[in-house]
C-alpha cells in the first residue's frame, strides 16, 4: 500500500519544470505578440508560472510564508492589471492602435 | 490519483500556454490564458495550497481575466499582423528562450532533494494562512491595500479623458460616420 502510494507522488521537479516551461512561453508571447493586449497576458502568464514554483516550494518545505508571498502576487498583480489597461486604454485613445510596433514613443 | 490528475491538469496549462501563442486573436488568447489560470488553481490544490486554489480562480481567472476581456471587447482589438520585427524576435528570441529553458531544466533535474507530493500530504489551512498573515505580516497587508486603493486611483485618472486633450480620432471619425448615417 506504501508502495503504492509513494509510485503514485509526484516528484516536485516536475512542478518546477511546468513552472519554467510556462514562464518560458510567457516569453515567448511577450517577444513574438504583436498585440498590445496579448502581451500584456503574456506577462500575466509568466507571474502565474512564478507563482506555481513559489507554491511548490512553499509545500518542500512546509512553509506559510511561501504562500503568502503568492497572495501578496496577486494582489499586486491585480493592481497592475487595472493600471496596465487603463495605460492601454489610454494609447489606444490617442493612437487608435494597439500594434506594439507602431506605438514607439512613450508619450501619449 | 495525483499523478493522473497531475497529468491532466499540467496537461492543460501547456496546451492552453500554446494556444495563447498560437492565436492571433486577442479574444481567443484570454480564453486559454483562463484555461490555464483555472488549471494551476486545480495544481495548487494538488500542493496542498487550498486558499490560493480559491484565490486563484477568483482573482484571476474571475476578475483580471474579466478585465482582460472587457479591454479586448471595447478596444475592439482585431487580428493582428506580422511585420518585419517580430520575424526578427521569433529569429533571435526562440532559440534565446530555449536555451534558458534548457539551463532552467537542467539545474532543477540535477538539484537533490526535493521532494515529492502526494494527496494528503501537508495541507495548509486558511486558517494557517491568515495567523501568520495578520499577526507577523499585519503592516505589508495593510501596505498592499494602500496600493490597490492607488492603483484604483491610478486607473481611474489614466482611463478617464483629460481635458485639454484634443478630440479622439476614432472616435470623431466614428462620429462622422453616425451623422452620415442619418
Amino acid at each position: 500500500m506504501n508502495l503504492v502510494q509513494f509510485q503514485q507522488a509526484v516528484p516536485l521537479e516536475w512542478y518546477l519544470i511546468l513552472s519554467a516551461t510556462l514562464f518560458a512561453f510567457g516569453v515567448v508571447g511577450f517577444l513574438i505578440k504583436r498585440n498590445l493586449i496579448t502581451v500584456f497576458m503574456s506577462i500575466e502568464l509568466m507571474l502565474n508560472a512564478v507563482n506555481l514554483s513559489f507554491v511548490t516550494f512553499a509545500h518542500q518545505w512546509h512553509a506559510v510564508k511561501g504562500q503568502i508571498f503568492v497572495f501578496f502576487v496577486m494582489m499586486v498583480a491585480a493592481a497592475e492589471a487595472a493600471v496596465g489597461l487603463a495605460i492601454i486604454i489610454a494609447v489606444f485613445r490617442t493612437r487608435a492602435t494597439l500594434a506594439v510596433d507602431r506605438i514607439d514613443r512613450m508619450k501619449l | 490519483m495525483h499523478l493522473i490528475l497531475f497529468i491532466i491538469f499540467a496537461g492543460f496549462c501547456l496546451g492552453g500556454a500554446i494556444n495563447l501563442l498560437l492565436q492571433s486573436h486577442p479574444i481567443n488568447s484570454a480564453l486559454s490564458l483562463i484555461v490555464v489560470m483555472s488549471s494551476l488553481a486545480v495544481l495548487y490544490l494538488l500542493l496542498g495550497a487550498e486558499f490560493l486554489a480559491a484565490a486563484q480562480v477568483i482573482v484571476y481567472a474571475g476578475a483580471i481575466m474579466v478585465l482582460f476581456t472587457f479591454v479586448v471587447m471595447l478596444l475592439n482589438a482585431g487580428r493582428e499582423e506580422r511585420t518585419l520585427s517580430s520575424r526578427a524576435a521569433r529569429a533571435v528570441g526562440f532559440p534565446a528562450v530555449v536555451a534558458i529553458l534548457s539551463v532552467i531544466a537542467t539545474v532543477i533535474v540535477k538539484t537533490q532533494g526535493i521532494g515529492t507530493a502526494g494527496l494528503n500530504q501537508g495541507i495548509t489551512t486558511t486558517q494557517e494562512l491568515s495567523k501568520v498573515l495578520f499577526t507577523e505580516l499585519l503592516l505589508p497587508f495593510e501596505v498592499t491595500s494602500v496600493l490597490i486603493l492607488i492603483a484604483i486611483l491610478g486607473a481611474v485618472a489614466l482611463a478617464r479623458r483629460g481635458h485639454g486633450e484634443q478630440p479622439f480620432e476614432a472616435e470623431s471619425k466614428g462620429n462622422e460616420e453616425r451623422t452620415a448615417a442619418k
